[in-house]
């Protein structure tokens, strides 16, 4: 028994980091002004910022602005979320790693794959059966609507700002490393385009930045890819010839490294990254853009689709890089290692094979990568206040259209604001937390309230509304106890709380708070709780009285 | 809960679609895990297999082919589960609605 355990750990400690985010921190290099970037980029945001002038014209009411009117495909759909996943820090972090370590970038990529089959097969069409704007729709169906609305907004919101400041500080460095501008110009200029696209245009606009920028990025990624492989005569053997020749480790950068040593970190590991999209509101928001579940199936299949592509050409770049960069004496500073550090291999790969216009091609999409991505976390964001706090909890879901529009739309400025000056104020901290705290949250407390409300009958108001705070203290005590915080950014020697990784015991405490204080609670909410189960069952499995599209 | 429901929920095919559905999504959820878990235990276990040239085909190693193939997987169940439900779960729960 103890063997199959220590095995079944392994497994897991294999799973793989989230690299996202995290990639890109710390000190940088401004570079030097790169104008050819800086116009190509110029191009996508005043074509963009029309997209946005025309969805503006289509939205008028609360639900062209949280849903698009439900009126999206499921390939449109799925090359959004895929849009979602395809961040920056991916991109650049993951092929960046294959660069520097060789395999263990795809054993990355696998596990960055393999949780939307299952989001696939356990919950999308509940979700777009049960919902109508926000996830917390789903979560309070059949319970209590103030206090496990209030529970999932604030779960969306400490989630949304989290991951908000992670990428305003990652766009501020990536600029300055690309584009040669200064930070406080990228943060603001990140931040200022994002309250344009989402105030006038809505989900809609937000959705076609989106779409826009992942043709972009997996068209870039795919002319990198054959413009890199001409210079090897089309043959992979010449390339992974080259890759081991070329690169100082070798042949071992065929070996897997020791990626997670410990076996509770890494179980907490693959749990946050299973679970966490299905619990990022700006991830689940996309599902109630489609008309109904057939549209809601096809947007997860085209979505892994295209994120499985997008990852192959990943891995590839960074084999391609080891020996066009790693050679190239051009990209390599003083002491031989890459200028600009690990995270540059793709961006000084375009130069390598396409010259400067198509180095500033590639720039840009990365930035225009960061933009779509600060927008749906916005929208998400707005829709928790608006929807959620605002229209049903306060006003009792007596509010008017208009007026949930109008609070909507500040909520986005609000957090347009929020977003500069805390992306301002965190420069030069250590924000590798972040990210992680973002996930271990979406797993610990959206997910949890989420799965239980949907699946099992027992749970109460009373059980999700504990067990959720729960998930929600139990997370932001450990990373403030652990290594992360305590360590790096308080200057402790060591963490009270030994492990970076934690979802294993806020997931735990969480589901474990749900299911106690429902069994116990034998008040008449309760009775209520139970007695909606039915309708909600049937609702969940067949769509009947589901919010439909709304045609233009 | 309103009349109409009630009846679904007291349909015997109402009962066996959503069994049915749900044994097709468990059955691929498990597959899915399994495959993930087959790759991972392949890079922890035989790390030196990992490394070996795919099939003796190709320099590249099983870690690298294998790799891209559960990145194909992933994408191929979601279309069969997606075909199945859209096509063959969708038009059995249009009957049983309609009774």
């Amino acid at each position: 028994m103890k063997r199959i355990l220590t095995s079944a750990a392994l497994i897991l400690a294999a799973a793989p980091v989230f690299a996202a985010g995290e990639a890109i921190q710390g000190e940088v290099q401004k570079a030097a002004t790169n104008w050819t970037a800086i116009g190509m980029f110029m191009f996508f945001v005043i074509a963009t910022l029309g997209l946005t002038a025309w969805a503006a014209t289509r939205t008028k009411s609360t639900s062209d602005f949280y849903t698009a009117g439900g009126g999206i495909t499921g390939f449109q759909n799925g090359l959004a979320i895929a849009g979602d996943y395809m961040s920056a820090a991916a991109f650049l972090g993951l092929s960046g790693m294959v660069f520097a370590k060789g395999v263990d970038g795809i054993v990355y990529t696998v596990g960055f794959t393999v949780g939307w089959p299952i989001i696939l097969f356990m919950i999308a069409e509940r979700l777009r059966n049960l919902g109508k704007f926000t996830f917390a729709d789903i979560s309070s169906f059949r319970l209590e609507q103030t206090r496990i609305r209030t529970l999932s907004a604030f779960g969306a919101l400490t989630v949304v700002v989290f991951y908000l400041i992670a990428q305003m500080v990652g766009a501020g460095k990536l600029i300055q490393l690309l584009f040669g501008l200064d930070y406080g110009y990228a943060v603001l200029l990140v931040g200022v385009l994002m309250v344009l696209y989402v105030t006038f245009g809505g989900m809609l606009a937000t959705t076609w930045v989106q779409i826009v920028k992942a043709v972009l990025l997996l068209s870039g990624a795919t002319i990198l890819v054959l413009l890199g492989l001409a210079h090897f005569g089309f043959s992979p053997e010449n390339v992974m010839n080259a890759a081991l020749e070329n690169h100082a480790k070798g042949t071992e950068i065929l070996f897997p490294t020791k990626l997670v040593t410990d076996p509770i970190s890494g179980i907490s590991l693959a749990l946050a990254l299973m679970f966490g999209p299905a619990g990022l509101p700006h991830i689940l928001m996309r599902f109630f853009t489609v008309p109904d579940a057939k549209e809601a199936r096809k947007s997860v299949f085209f979505a892994t689709g295209f994120i499985s592509y997008f990852f192959v050409l990943t891995v590839t770049i960074g084999l391609l890089a080891i020996t066009l960069v790693g050679k190239n004496p051009e990209f390599l500073g003083a002491d031989g290692a890459v200028i600009g550090g690990g995270n540059m291999a793709a961006i000084h790969l375009a130069k390598a094979v396409g010259g400067n216009l198509f180095l500033g091609f590639i720039s840009a999409v990365a930035f225009a990568t960061i933009l779509a991505v600060v927008s749906g976390l916005a929208l998400s964001g707005a829709s928790a206040v608006a929807h959620d706090l605002y229209a049903s909890v306060i006003k009792k879901g007596k509010a008017s259209d208009k007026s949930e529009m109008a609070v909507s739309r500040i909520a986005t400025l609000v957090l347009g604001v929020l977003a500069i000056v805390l992306g301002l104020a965190f420069e030069n901290q250590n924000i590798a937390f972040m990210v992680g705290l973002a996930f271990g949250l979406a797993a610990s407390v959206n997910f949890p309230v989420l799965a239980l409300s949907i699946f099992w009958k027992g749970t109460t108001t009373r059980g999700a509304f504990i067990g959720g705070l729960l998930g929600l203290i139990v997370s932001v005590a450990l990373v403030v106890l652990g290594p992360a915080v305590w360590v790096d950014v308080l200057g402790h020697e060591k963490p009270i709380f030994p492990w970076s990784q934690y979802a294993l015991f806020s997931m735990s405490a969480s589901f474990f708070g749900i299911w106690f204080f429902s069994i116990t609670d034998k008040s008449k909410r309760a009775e209520i709780d139970k007695a909606g189960y039915d309708a909600q069952f049937v609702r969940s499995e067949t769509g009947l009285g589901a919010a439909g599209a709304v045609s233009h | 809960m309103d009349p109409v429901q009630e009846k679904i929920l007291a349909n015997p095919r109402f009962k066996e679609l959503v069994a049915r559905r749900n044994r097709f999504s468990f059955t691929l959820t498990a597959l899915t895990l399994l495959v993930f878990g087959a790759y991972n235990v392949m890079a922890i276990f035989a790390p030196t297999f990992f490394a070996k040239p795919f099939l003796g085909l190709t320099i590249w190693s099983y870690g690298l082919i294998c790799g891209f193939f559960v990145l194909g997987f992933s994408f191929l169940v979601t279309g069969i589960y997606t075909r199945r439900a859209n096509g063959e779960f969708d038009a059995l729960l249009k009957e049983t609605l309609r009774n």
